[in-house]
């Protein structure tokens, strides 16, 4: 924007003007409406069936309801995204993703292809149905205020290195919830492996263009963070685009290998279809 | 470095607790004060969440605790951060060595994923940190992934991990000193479905102490 008077700014009628020629501006980072006109949707996909269509810059976030059913892929556009991600079960948002059920009910601490992600009622919140990045983290969290301020000189959302929680807190406040809401999250894009000894070693990104693929077992609050992964050890804030698609779709089901693949996932299907039935969901 | 569980006449016991097998305990622990857990019998799974006594939504963050240290086993010389990354408090003793950041604590939930619907009415520690956590205002949303002092939860080259056969033994210790004033809730886990426990919860002894100086 100016900051200097112009005649395209000075009044009422003409700042207005001035506000909607930006109308049609288009930036890499920004948001698609309708996600329809979304201008690569996936092969299989309809592009009308699509409810959100999204480019998160470096730093950035976002936030969304979804629809149990709804299909969510995120894709790391240059290489260098990360994104942290919180679920909340819409209808109650007290329940919520429980990283330490996430990896121990599961028996796995590395996500992937097939693995669930557990609220803390036994249920299915997601489930990740398809991988191309194999590079994720369920053990280190997102990045805070403190952190990022010591590391880069600055950690605030409006900054030029903003952390993870401060950006989660903002999407959470946007639903209505607050600090106290906010439990451990997932990383999905930076890899972090852990050694014999315990100790954490950091893999980093797969590559540009590799995504990931959830699905909404539940109606979802889904908040994204899109900050550099807290291990990653670059001295320099280094983040670059994350691409949100999701389209409707169906709900996991019986018939369905996931559904099956161990007998702690099919108890949590099960849980999760009991309740959808009872709330009127399904 | 002090070792005050061995109550030399330089410190004074503030409290010292039996905690049954299978109860959860609470307690705020002043700054400068040290906290000794005792797994009197072995094998017994401490649960253990801790929060700013002063500001409850900073509370235990095994996410910052584990970045921080970069590794996540805890021992002597771990410090237990917040989720603004702040130090809570340090482990300044551990006769045991390792300690879980990873399992959280069980639930009747995820009792049933892990063991089956017939679990459903055991005793879990989500139970004991509700109940205890109310105490204090705490409620759900205030459950977070917590310690497991004692608890043995390895992980394999391929990620695969649970809860095996403890290395604790009777008597075994960790100490911790508080960073700052902190609410401290635990749960004797009553988990007997796994390891963990050795099958068998028992009781632990909960002792917080004071510089002479205090």
């Amino acid at each position: 924007m100016p900051t200097t008077p112009t005649s395209a700014n000075t009044t009422t009628y003409s700042a207005g003007e001035y506000a909607g020629a930006e109308d049609d501006a288009v930036i890499e980072a920004m948001p698609v409406l309708p996600a329809s006109d979304w201008s690569e949707p996936p092969a299989d996909v309809d592009p009308r069936s699509l409810v959100w269509a999204e480019t998160v810059p470096g730093g950035g976030y976002t936030h969304k309801v979804l629809a149990r059913g709804s299909t969510l892929r995120l894709t790391d556009v240059h290489g260098d995204a990360c994104a942290h991600v919180l679920l909340y079960n819409a209808d109650q948002p007290w329940e919520r993703l429980n990283v330490a059920d996430t990896v121990k009910v599961l028996w796995q601490a590395y996500l992937g292809e097939g693995h669930l992600l557990l609220s803390d009622q036994g249920r299915v919140l997601a489930s990740i149905v398809a991988d191309t990045s194999a590079r994720h983290d369920a053990l280190c969290g997102t990045s805070t205020l403190t952190r990022n301020t010591e590391r880069y000189g600055d950690g605030s959302p409006h900054g030029p290195t903003p952390a993870g929680r401060p950006l989660f807190t903002l999407a959470a406040a946007k639903h209505g919830l607050s600090a106290r809401d906010i439990p451990p999250s997932l990383s999905f894009f930076k890899g972090v492996r852990v050694e014999p000894d315990g100790r954490l070693r950091f893999t980093g990104s797969a590559g540009a263009g590799r995504s990931v693929t959830l699905r909404a077992e539940l109606p979802l609050i889904v908040l994204i963070a899109n900050v550099p992964h807290p291990l990653d050890p670059r001295p320099n804030y280094t983040c670059s685009a994350l691409e949100v698609l999701a389209w409707r779709d169906e709900p996991t089901g019986p018939g369905d290998p996931v559904w099956s693949a161990t007998p702690e996932g099919r108890r949590a299907f099960l849980n999760t279809v009991e309740y959808a039935q009872a709330r009127g969901i399904a | 470095m002090s070792t005050l569980t061995d109550f030399t006449p330089t410190s004074r016991i503030v409290r010292d607790d039996i905690v049954p097998a299978r109860a959860p305990w609470s307690a705020i622990v002043r700054r400068g004060h040290v906290l000794t857990i005792v797994d009197l019998h072995g094998n017994q799974a401490v649960d253990f969440l801790l929060y700013d006594a002063a500001d409850t939504t900073r509370r235990y963050s095994a996410a910052d605790t584990i970045q921080a240290q970069g590794n996540v086993f805890l021992t002597t010389g771990s410090v237990l951060r917040d989720n603004e990354y702040r130090p809570l408090m340090t482990i300044v003793e551990d006769t045991c060595g390792r300690h879980d950041t990873l399992g959280g604590a069980c639930s009747k939930e995820s009792n049933i994923l892990r063991y089956g619907h017939h679990t459903a009415h055991q005793h879990a520690c989500v139970e004991n940190f509700l109940i205890e956590g109310a105490r204090w205002g705490l409620g759900k949303r205030d459950l977070v992934s917590n310690i497991n002092w004692f608890m043995n939860v390895p992980i394999e080259p391929d990620g695969t991990l649970g809860i095996v056969y403890g290395i604790s033994a009777p008597g075994l210790r960790v100490s911790l000193r508080a960073e700052t004033d902190v609410l401290v809730l635990v749960s004797n886990c009553p988990q007997i479905n796994d390891p963990c426990n050795g099958f068998d919860p028992t009781p632990i002894r909960m002792t917080v102490t004071a510089p002479s100086d205090r």
